[in-house]
């Protein structure tokens, strides 16, 4: 039994369909790496995951122990608000919200996994600053730990990198790379082939309207979804060098 | 000025002085506490259409002066509000066009029920009061009273109680229900809250200025504070000072007590503002 199980699954918001014939397992201790242009779906898939748009057809199973809602999340380019008035401290905390129910506060458990998980990311010195003044790599820190305090078995993050600069990505990865070491499962959507690639256990690729491979990495390596992409990343290339 | 101090002695020293001051305390911390979640989670427009559905229940209910208006306005805008909310996120656009056809409609009918089936000699005296608020807060009868009590406790509790799932919920609803929360649900307690503020606000300051206790705490502190739970509790305060001094000024000045309030908050809302100019820099 595998974390997570997509059958045939076809996604897609009120009838219009985004893509059909998804297929993958993720399982503990993967690194999915899912992959494709602008507007393929791949957010629409990580809403799926996460129960905030239905299926339109096909199985989406989670088991070995996986329940429904034990997933962290890491919103695409932070649509949180920017303007929000929440420290560190505040927005980790929340990470525990699930684990709430009826109680109106949260408990000394909750508050040390908060302060663990902060010196975890290395951000316990920023926790009583507001979350609105950080740079954008400190900002993806402070998801990710909510996101460990809601769960640390299975991670999902929509384009964590995109927007930070390459030391600061660099950085970003090593961090997931350890995490990944310490057995937490991720699904990551990222643009960046080579950085996302190294490190992944596992490829999904999402084209328009269909999926175009799933497999290992080293699988994907050899195949023709990723020649297509580099050559669209080669002739991207060329163009800069032609602007130059 | 000891002439402004004597006639505040005199004042004070009658009971229904101090439960004026004692509702309307309780009804700006109330209405404070709301603010950002109203100004962050985009419910402003659901505030202002709330208010206007508010006062054509209020005609209504002046009508039946027999009973408590409460009774009448305090339905009718709750469920408004939970319908607006169902509405409002199905289809974005529908739901904004839907409110605003709400609230001129609620107007408008208030306003012809007010003027075709008044008895009072003074229509647009009423009018006035319902849209500003009351001349003078003084003038509240004891039931009104207590029924502003007793809806400021519920919503103090109620916030107490929920404060970190609103919190949750107002920052990021989407990582919320992703990890298993009811967010629907908290949307609509945070819609019934809002309406009960609104509707026992009115009696302070009028269904026109009701939006403005409401927002203007809360854009205050969100200038000069970095947490949410600091904004809060700074909010409730510049609230507070700021209705206390308003209604202090309109009973030594009888100027309209709605408007000195919101007034007030103007006026701290530019302090902080530069405040917080000068913090940023
Ligand atoms: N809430 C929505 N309702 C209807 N269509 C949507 C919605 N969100 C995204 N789409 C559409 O679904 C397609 C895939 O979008 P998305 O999953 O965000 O792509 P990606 O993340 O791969 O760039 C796009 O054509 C987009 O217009
Ligand atoms: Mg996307």
């Amino acid at each position: 039994m595998s974390y997570i199980t997509c059958e045939n699954l076809v996604l897609g918001y009120e009838n219009q369909m985004v893509v059909e014939n998804v297929n993958f397992k993720v399982n503990q201790g993967d690194y999915l790496c899912i992959m494709g242009e602008n507007g393929a779906g791949k957010s629409t898939l990580m809403k799926t995951l996460l129960h905030l748009t239905k299926t339109l057809s096909g199985n989406l199973v989670y088991g070995d122990g996986l329940m429904d809602y034990e997933i962290g999340y890491l919103p695409q380019q932070t649509i949180v608000q920017r303007d929000f008035p929440a420290s560190v401290w505040e927005i980790v905390l929340s990470g525990n919200i699930s684990r709430l129910g009826f109680r109106p506060f949260y408990s000394k458990a909750e508050k040390k996994k908060a302060e663990e998980m902060l010196k975890k990311m290395g951000i316990w010195n920023l926790r009583n600053s507001g979350y609105r003044y950080l740079s954008g790599g400190q900002q993806q820190r402070v998801l990710l730990a909510r996101a460990l305090c809601a769960t640390q078995k299975l991670i999902l993050m929509d384009e964590p990198v995109s927007g930070l600069d390459p030391k600061v990505t660099a950085e970003f990865y090593q961090l997931i790379r350890n995490l990944n070491q310490d057995g937490v499962t991720i699904i990551m959507v990222s643009h960046d082939i080579h950085g996302a690639l190294e490190d992944a256990t596992h490829v999904l690729h999402i084209g328009k309207h269909e999926q175009q491979f799933y497999g290992t990495r080293e699988e994907y390596m050899n195949s023709k979804a990723y020649k297509s992409l580099e050559i669209i990343d080669e002739i991207d290339a060329d163009k800069e060098d032609a602007k130059l | 000025m000891s002439e402004v101090i004597i006639k505040l002695q005199y004042y004070l020293q009658y009971p229904f002085v101090i439960y004026a001051l004692i509702v309307g305390t309780l009804i700006a911390l109330c209405s404070s506490l709301l603010g950002v979640t109203l100004v962050l989670k985009r419910f402003s427009f659901i505030g202002d259409g709330l208010s206007h559905v508010a006062f054509g229940a209020m005609a209504i209910a002046t009508l039946m002066d027999q009973i408590d208006k409460t009774i009448i306005i305090m339905p009718v805008t709750i469920i408004t509000a939970v319908l607006l909310l169902r509405t409002g996120q199905n289809t974005k656009i529908k739901g904004d066009a839907m409110v605003a056809m709400l609230s001129v409609g609620a107007l408008a009918v208030g306003y012809m029920i007010m003027n075709v089936f008044s008895t009072s000699a003074n229509v647009s005296g009423d009018v006035c009061t319902t849209l500003f608020g009351s001349t003078s807060i003084l003038t509240l009868s004891s039931s009104e009273v207590w029924v502003c009590i007793f809806f400021s406790i519920v919503v103090l509790i109620l916030f107490a109680v929920y404060y970190n799932k609103i919190f949750a919920v107002t920052f990021d609803e989407n990582f919320a229900k992703a990890t298993g929360v009811k967010t629907d649900r908290y949307n609509l307690l945070i819609a019934v809250i809002i309406a009960m503020i609104i509707v026992i606000g009115m009696n302070l300051v009028g269904s026109l200025l009701i939006s403005a206790l409401i927002i203007f705490p809360a854009l205050s502190a969100m200038r000069i504070f970095n947490n949410f739970k600091s904004v809060v509790i700074f909010s409730g305060i510049i609230s507070v000072f700021c209705a206390v001094f308003g209604m202090l000024v309109s009973i030594l000045f009888s100027t309209p007590v709605g408007s000195t309030i919101v007034i007030a908050d103007i006026i701290v809302f530019a302090a902080c503002y530069i405040i917080g100019m000068i913090k940023g820099e």
